[in-house]
């Protein structure tokens, strides 16, 4: 197995780190004048989603992690696995389990393309893109001519996720919506 | 696009140059002598945390200017400062650049204490900043103070134990002074009052580095300090070594070091000893980080802002 020595840090790494495949966040070089070197890394955990700090000594190397993110397409849930298919013409499928999902389950929406991070060749992480454009499927009858109030109330999208929209819209129109911060941005364009 | 534009913007630049003349004109004021030594010399530093950037026809170009300075004062100079570039290897991030300026001093007859006196007034004068507050703790008390062991009596575990709870770090084979340097810049540094300079002194004599020892009963302490204003290390001083015997053993201490790491073997530098066996006067040295006192002083956070070119865009 090939491995990184702290001087080849730098962020989007991929390395093992306590048998879980991780990508560094941030890497910043300390040292006191007259010392040792040390490595002050972030790393996120690509399984858990959960960021670690760790400090290295300058020149401890770490394992490179077999890791690889791909677009994807997402097919359809069977109530144990989401099965996704690649775009790369192979039309190869590959089923992620509910911990590689994750909070993108509110997401997914079909034939819509996925960020599929594989270790090992199986999906460990889903990422949906940051804007994306889905039916209100559940709201309050929309108050007409009321654009410019400012008012929110609660939405549920065809995927099963729920956010704050404006007062004036309906049941049944799409919108565009910010994955990363789970706010409306604006009504879908027409097809 | 080719990025040929300055990291600094032209404003730092102009303070950097009035920082340089006042920096000259604070020595001049005192009859201090400016000298002028090579940065490119025949041989380089055993210890095993620097790295010199060698030259091919097998020159070493200086992390500091301290040994040609010492020959000078050998020769009988008298006091003297050198303000130029020196070069360390693989050093690169936020606080550091591969090539960085340095301000380097020698008082003779005079001792560590008076010296941090002296840098304290530079500071305050070339800052613009005459009641920025002066703070001295001891080693021990910085780290104490900010709850980690006693850096002199905690055994090899607890320091291991310390650089673990607090770094995250697996220091399960670290030896004693990579634990306390870890705990130094990342635990004890980041925690000192912003707004003043602290000077932190006697350090363990694992890291005497060139500067005399001292007992305290029955701890053997050196007679080192460092500067810091806030979390950010500008100095490091020496009330100096003048015995070229212990020197010589430093120097071969290191060698052995080096050879039990797998690091490159590092000539010692034998001018330098001549010149200590010929008699180096009594004295105190300092040497400070230029560019990170103009970052303190312009508020920088990254040292590419207040060098013209950084070494990426060199």
């Amino acid at each position: 197995m090939a491995s990184y020595s702290t001087n080849e840090f730098r962020a989007g790494l991929k390395v093992m780190l306590e048998g879980d495949p991780c990508t560094i966040v941030d890497n910043e070089f300390v040292k006191p004048g007259k010392g040792q070197a040390f490595n002050r890394v972030k790393l996120k955990n690509l399984k858990t989603g959960r960021t670690w700090e760790r400090t290295f000594k300058s020149g401890e190397s770490v394992e490179s992690a077999d890791v690889l993110d791909i677009d994807m397409e997402y097919l359809y849930e069977d109530g144990e696995f989401w099965h996704f298919m690649k775009t790369d013409g192979s039309f190869e499928q590959l089923p992620a389990d509910a911990s590689a999902v994750g909070d993108t389950k509110d997401w997914l929406k079909e034939q819509e393309t996925y960020v599929v991070c594989l270790y090992n060749g199986d999906p460990i992480s889903v990422t949906p893109p940051n804007h994306i454009e889905l039916e209100v499927v559940e709201t309050d009858p929309g108050l007409k001519g009321d654009t410019a109030t400012g008012g929110s109330k609660p939405a549920t999208l065809s995927t099963g996720a729920v956010v704050r929209v404006p007062l004036f819209l309906n049941q049944g129109e799409k919108i565009r919506v910010d994955t990363r911060t789970r706010e409306y941005i604006s009504r879908a364009k027409a097809d | 696009m080719t990025d040929w534009q300055p990291t600094a913007s032209l404003k730092n630049l102009r303070r950097r140059a009035q920082l340089l003349a006042d920096m000259r004109a604070f020595f001049a004021a005192r009859e201090v002598l400016e000298v002028d030594t090579p940065v490119l010399s025949n041989a380089g530093v055993t210890d095993v945390n620097l790295t010199n950037i060698r030259t091919h026809d097998g020159g070493f170009l200086q992390t500091s200017p301290e040994y040609a300075m010492k020959r000078l004062l050998a020769a009988g100079i008298g006091d003297c400062y050198q303000l130029g570039h020196v070069f360390r290897q693989d050093e690169s991030g936020a606080r550091h650049n591969a090539e960085f300026t340095l301000l380097e001093w020698y008082r003779l007859g005079w001792d560590d204490t008076q010296l941090m006196d002296e840098v304290a007034q530079l500071c305050r004068e070339v800052s613009g900043q005459p009641e920025l507050p002066v703070e001295r703790l001891s080693y021990r008390e910085a780290f104490t103070r900010t709850g980690l062991p006693d850096p002199h009596r905690a055994d090899l575990t607890a320091l291991r134990a310390a650089a673990h709870q607090h770094l995250a770090a697996d220091s399960h084979d670290w030896q004693r002074d990579d634990c306390l340097d870890a705990l130094m810049v990342l635990v004890v540094e980041p925690a000192l009052p912003a707004e003043q300079l602290t000077f932190i002194t006697h350090y363990p004599a694992s890291q005497a580095a060139l500067a005399q020892f001292e007992t305290e009963g029955d701890v053997t302490l050196a007679r080192r300090f460092e500067a810091y204003w806030g979390g950010l290390e500008l100095a490091n001083g020496y009330f100096e070594l003048t015995d070229a015997e212990e020197q010589q053993r430093r120097f071969v201490e290191d060698q052995q070091r080096r050879n039990a790491q797998g690091l490159p073997e590092a000539e010692m530098d034998r001018r330098l000893l001549a010149a200590m066996h010929s008699g180096l006067p009594d004295c105190a040295g300092v040497a400070l980080g230029v560019d990170r006192l103009l970052m303190r002083i312009l508020g920088e956070d990254h040292i590419a802002a207040v060098l013209p070119f950084d070494r990426e865009r060199a």
